[in-house]
């Protein structure tokens, strides 16, 4: 009996380091990836054209998803802080509440959680795609550096797109948080821009910002490299899709403490 | 045009190419065959410079591809084409795009000459007309012409091609197999073609390679071939199920593996 | 090409938007340029300020006029505050600054209540009077201190 509870903890600690050392690898093989793609910007040719054209795809593509989400959020966050504020009588601090929360944390962590799920997973299933059928190969074939060509402009598009979808996020957030929490709720309107006003400082705005890049930035790694790096099957491709996602995700939301903390 | 010298690849702990060395000559078809896991695939992308090889050289015109430069490289590129197994067509791209991709990226011509060398290059293949249709409406052995066209645009002087024929009914893989012949004479271009398909091998190739378990076991012209001594050859080019290449891959006895017999690594 | 030419542009609008939209934020929001930057400085020394910090209000007859800047220790015992009040607010050399509560428990902010000087505060200057937070929980130990007498 001992000895079979104690190979168990073995195997388990075995698995459990092997994972860890995967993904470092992993990790690493990533961060080399991206930094060689990135590397070829200021090298020619220069891919100009081809990061306008994922900033349209990319970027305006997910603008419609932003903006619903956007005003969602500022609506229910106007609806729970009353609720919530209501108790203290302190139902002027509405404005600074929800501008607060939606430009420090949600704006920059669900903008980035819509744009991994437009976005990222079709980043990851169509570079996947072009590995499957070749064209990536096909590319170095016709002397085109497939990380110029086709990572580059991803990364860069995504580090670019999510600060100004951030933005509109945020600012979507705001005007519909007002309109429920003055038009519909009855909160004094002059107290609710009063409040956010003076309570949102321009640190508070670098925050969000900052975090937007940042996001950005680690969803076009990862969602790249994913794809780059995909087993060249179907199920590979779909598998790495699904991974892209939760890995993008996962790793939007620990940047998220790290930076808050860094914020703070 | 292309020399290689005692080429070996491994994919971890199995080795795909055992120290090849070949040579394959200007304007020229030569063809290589084998089996699948033949290491024929593996040959080919690292004469076309796709994958590195662990250890040996591919001299392509003096310069070694084991160890070039990418910029070096890419100047080399000009001078190649790769017809891949499915086409590999920009799906973002329509046909005239697509053949036209290296002549917009590469070079500074004139729209105009460009559309003339488009048109020129979809004639060879047949094609001339299909210009705005996109990858996905094509069947695929036009997809697969389109890719030859597209792979001839630069004017190149080797073209590599990876199953031509592999995935087509009968008449296109004779019409694939017929333009390969054809514009290899034609264009004094040379070609490698990586086929199993032992009936168009044998049908275009000017000189045969044969593989088997990553080490070249025939290689001549296709009479030659025809006549080689070899076994594994005559069942190869027959295609009988068993016989010198064995129809079973297992590495146990079979009656050890029945009986359960202690000491047989098994995979759970 | 003609595609390409559309895309460029729309791709130009989506991030002069967002450049727009930030612009507008920071400006509006974030006072770039507004109450936190402008205006002249003026300290104040107080025996407890209670938790009024970097960003605090400063009012007068209840309307803001400033900013805290800046809150520490001075010689291990009191604390030295710093306003920035707005360019155009004159304020007495006899103006009392009181550190406040707004609501019961709402954040400290510093009133600052105008005296009958005709002399006007110059910037760098020190208000001399100042009272204190008022603690809650000292007046109610006080309350129950007395009440047990």
């Amino acid at each position: 009996m001992m000895s079979v509870s104690f190979d168990a903890v073995i195997r388990l600690l075995g698995s459990l380091g092997r994972f860890a050392l995967t993904s470092l690898d992993r990790m690493g093989d990533a961060t080399t990836l991206s930094l060689s793609s990135l590397a070829l910007l200021f090298r020619r040719p220069w891919q100009g054209q081809h990061i306008v054209l994922q900033l349209y795809a990319l970027g305006v593509g997910s603008f419609i998803i932003i903006a619903i989400t956007g005003a969602f959020t500022g609506m229910v966050l106007a609806l729970q802080g009353y609720y919530t504020l209501a108790k203290f009588g302190s139902e002027s601090l509405l404005g600074a509440g929800v501008a607060l929360s939606i430009i420090r944390e949600l704006g920059p962590v669900l903008g980035a959680l819509m744009l991994i799920g437009r976005a990222g997973s079709s980043i990851t299933a169509e570079i996947g795609i072009m590995r499957v059928t070749e064209q990536v190969d096909a590319l170095e074939m016709m002397a085109i550096n497939p990380r110029a060509r086709v990572l580059l402009p991803r990364i860069i598009a995504t580090t670019i797109a999510l600060p100004i979808l951030v933005t509109m996020f945020d600012i979507i957030g705001l005007a519909s948080g007002y309109v429920i929490g003055v038009e519909l709720l009855g909160v004094n309107g002059g107290a609710y821009i009063g409040e956010m006003i003076s309570k949102v400082m321009l640190q508070d705005l670098y925050a969000g910002w900052v975090k937007a890049v940042g996001f950005g930035f680690i969803i076009g790694v990862i969602c790249t490299y994913m794809g780059y790096r995909a087993e060249p099957t179907t199920e590979g491709v779909a598998a790495a899709t699904t991974k892209a996602v939760v890995a993008a995700s996962v790793g939007v939301l620990i940047m998220n403490y790290v930076l808050t903390s860094f914020f703070l | 045009m292309i020399r290689v010298e005692k080429l070996s690849r491994t994919f971890g702990e199995v080795a795909a190419l055992n120290a090849v060395d070949l040579q394959v000559r200007k304007h020229q078809t030569t063809v290589i065959m084998g089996g699948s896991g033949s290491g024929k695939t593996t040959l080919l992308r690292m004469l076309a410079a796709l994958d590195k090889p662990s250890s040996g050289h591919v001299w392509f015109d003096g310069h070694d591809l084991a160890s070039i430069r990418r910029k070096e490289l890419y100047e080399l590129r000009a001078r190649m084409g790769m017809v891949f197994q499915y086409s590999a067509l920009l799906n973002s791209l329509n046909v005239y795009d697509n053949v036209a991709f290296t002549l917009h990226e590469h070079t500074q011509l004139d729209e105009s000459i460009i559309r003339t060398m488009v048109t020129m290059k979809l004639e060879q293949v047949g094609l001339r007309g299909f210009e705005s249709f996109m990858p996905s409406e094509l069947s695929g052995g036009m997809a697969k012409r389109v890719a030859f066209a597209r792979a001839l645009a630069m004017d190149p002087e080797i073209v590599f091609f990876d199953e031509p024929t592999s995935g087509l009914d009968p008449i296109s893989a004779g019409v694939i197999a017929t333009l390969i012949k054809d514009l290899t004479q034609k264009t004094h271009m040379t070609s490698v073609v990586v086929t199993h398909d032992v009936h168009a091998g044998l049908q275009i190739a000017d000189y045969i390679i044969l593989l088997w378990q990553g080490d070249i076991i025939a290689e001549g012209t296709p009479d030659e071939i025809r006549q080689h001594a070899d076994e594994r050859v005559q069942q190869f080019l027959e295609g009988r199920p068993d016989g010198p290449i064995p129809f079973s891959r297992s590495k146990t006895a079979y009656i050890d593996d029945l009986l359960h017999k202690p000491g047989v690594v098994r995979i759970l | 090409m003609q595609s390409y030419r559309k895309i460029e542009i729309v791709v130009g609008l989506f991030v002069l938007l967002g450049i727009i939209g930030m612009g507008w934020m920071a400006a509006k929001l974030g006072q770039v340029g507004g109450l936190a930057d402008e205006g002249y400085p003026v300290t104040a020394t107080f025996s407890d300020v209670g938790g009024v910090r970097d960003g605090s209000d400063v009012m007068v007859a209840g309307v803001v006029v400033g900013r805290v800047s800046n809150v520490r220790l001075k010689g291990n015992e009191h604390a030295l505050v710093t306003m920035t009040i707005q360019p155009g607010v004159q304020l007495t050399t006899d103006v009392i600054a009181s550190v406040r509560t707004k609501g019961i428990i709402g954040e400290r902010y510093i009133r600052l209540t105008q005296g009958a000087d005709t002399e006007i505060l110059e910037s760098g200057d020190e208000i001399e009077e100042t009272e204190s937070a008022l603690n809650i929980e000292d007046l109610v130990s006080k309350y129950i201190f007395n009440s047990s007498e």
